[in-house]
């Protein structure tokens, strides 16, 4: 029973926070730009407005279009649920592993490129057909880069890897984490689709990835949409932090205990976004077909992860 | 180090905001957050370089919930420079219907209002207000960047 609140206040906590974190983000930027900025709770604003519009359905889509932000909704709610974040101690330990939490990141990827294509505009297709190399090259990485952990603990439970972790710390920074760590946050770029592998903020429709899919959405869908992006970020976000800075992380589901859990995840995310969000000002967007040199050398570094974990071990 | 040095050089470039303006559109109610997409139907570009300076790191439209949009199904507020023209009307009519209800409608600068210095041309159709219903307009040729802030802040009630 207590796993389940648990698992709720998780998911709670994730959607509430995913927006903030791109408003934190996105004054990181703004600072760095020269700019004043927008509010931490702008992102929010903009959501709670969208809710109240009315959505479009476009005249040439279909039932894809309008199931999407929902399936992209319901599977980030679920990782956000069942991924190791406050406590290491699901209710679904043993279902809710790697491969599981993966493929629910995959499933909404893909319903959002199906919707792309359900459009019958020729950004959508584009966006799709984008978005699904992207998501072929960096799914294996996703896989691989937490393997090199798994091999450690023996298992593919992501609470069992980030209770291991925060038992023995020491063990988590080996040569074999670092590269895991590099491909994590390479294919962590790449799924959320920030620079340099897309830009969230473009107007240019040449260059989308994300967007390019999304440009048909309106009202209560948009704001589905994006706030599902939002989690997805802050879920990826969150699984790099606990999985390789894995102390606060809750092992018994005592209340002060989860408390101090939410309150090391908050400023795991911060820190880990504040330094996307500068680091996103010194670098541009790579051409598109560079993009999958960046994640073949991702897939090695996981590759190389794998490899050193179980020779050096 | 080059950025770094430059960023720390430039520091904040943001002009201190002036008071909320008073006039406002409560009928909006857009809650602090304005989406907006911008057509040029016609404009010398000169109204263009003044928006673009309204979302530039002095003026920072950002700072008052105001976000340039890729596509009309996410805005809602159309800003619209120039006189339309014969060509523009048919892309401007469509941007228009594109948008969620409710959308506004900004006329941003003289030619917007009344053609300006393209009145009676041979290529011009008439105002914005002959093809889409206007909500609020800017004068100025070209209106300055704080007069397009001012007026997106109006509807945007911050």
């Amino acid at each position: 029973m207590i796993a389940w609140i648990t698992a709720v206040a998780q998911a709670v906590l994730v959607a509430a926070v995913a927006p903030l974190l791109i408003g934190f983000m996105r004054a990181v930027r703004a600072r760095l730009e020269g700019r004043a900025g927008g509010r931490l709770v702008q992102p929010w604003r903009d959501l709670r407005k969208l809710l109240r519009k009315e959505p479009i359905i476009p005249a040439d889509a279909g039932m894809i279009f309008t199931a999407a932000p929902l399936v992209l909704m319901a599977t980030s709610v679920l990782v956000a649920a069942a991924a190791p974040y406050l406590s290491t101690g699901g209710p679904l330990s043993g279902v809710a592993d790697l491969i599981v939490v993966v493929g629910l990141l995959l499933l909404g990827t893909v319903a959002l490129a199906l919707a792309g294509l359900d459009t019958g505009t020729a950004f959508g297709g584009m966006g799709a057909s984008r978005e699904m190399t992207i998501a072929a090259l960096v799914e294996p990485t996703l896989l691989l880069a937490v393997f090199a952990l798994s091999t450690r603990v023996g298992s593919t439970d992501l609470g069992a890897i980030v209770a291991a972790g925060a038992a023995d710390p020491a063990a988590v920074f080996t040569p074999a984490s670092a590269l895991a760590a590099a491909a994590l946050a390479i294919a962590t770029l790449a799924e959320a689709g920030r620079l340099p592998v897309d830009n969230p903020a473009t107007h240019l429709e040449l260059t989308m990835v994300h967007e390019a899919m999304v440009l048909e959405y309106a009202g209560r869908d948009l704001a589905l949409v994006e706030w599902a992006s939002a989690m997805r970020l802050t879920i990826l976000l969150g699984l790099l932090a606990n999985l390789f800075i894995p102390w606060g992380v809750a092992s018994s589901p005592h209340p002060a205990a989860l408390a101090v859990g939410a309150a090391v995840f908050v400023v795991k995310l911060a820190v880990l976004g504040g330094l996307l969000a500068a680091g996103e000002v010194f670098v541009a967007k790579l051409r598109l077909f560079r993009v999958p040199e960046l994640l073949a050398g991702s897939f090695v570094l996981g590759l190389l992860a794998v490899v050193a974990s179980a020779v050096l071990a | 180090m080059g950025l770094i040095g430059k960023i720390r050089d430039a520091g904040r470039v943001a002009e201190p905001a002036p008071p909320q303006p008073e006039q406002g559109l409560p009928a909006a109610g857009l809650g602090g957050s304005v989406q907006v997409r911008h057509v040029d139907a016609g404009s010398c570009n000169g109204c263009e370089i003044e928006v673009g300076q309204a979302f530039g790191p002095t003026y920072d439209a950002e700072r008052h919930g105001v976000r340039l949009v890729a596509s009309p199904r996410h805005a809602d507020v159309l800003t619209v420079t120039g006189p339309v023209t014969v060509n523009m009307a048919g892309p401007l009519r469509a941007t228009y219907e594109a948008m969620p209800r409710p959308g506004l409608v900004v006329a941003v600068g003289d030619c917007a209002r009344d053609c300006g210095v393209f009145a009676g041309g041979y290529g011009v159709l008439g105002p914005v207000s002959d093809v889409v219903p206007v909500d609020v307009q800017v004068p100025g040729c070209p209106p300055e960047p704080a007069a397009i802030v001012a007026a997106l802040r109006g509807v945007s009630g911050r």
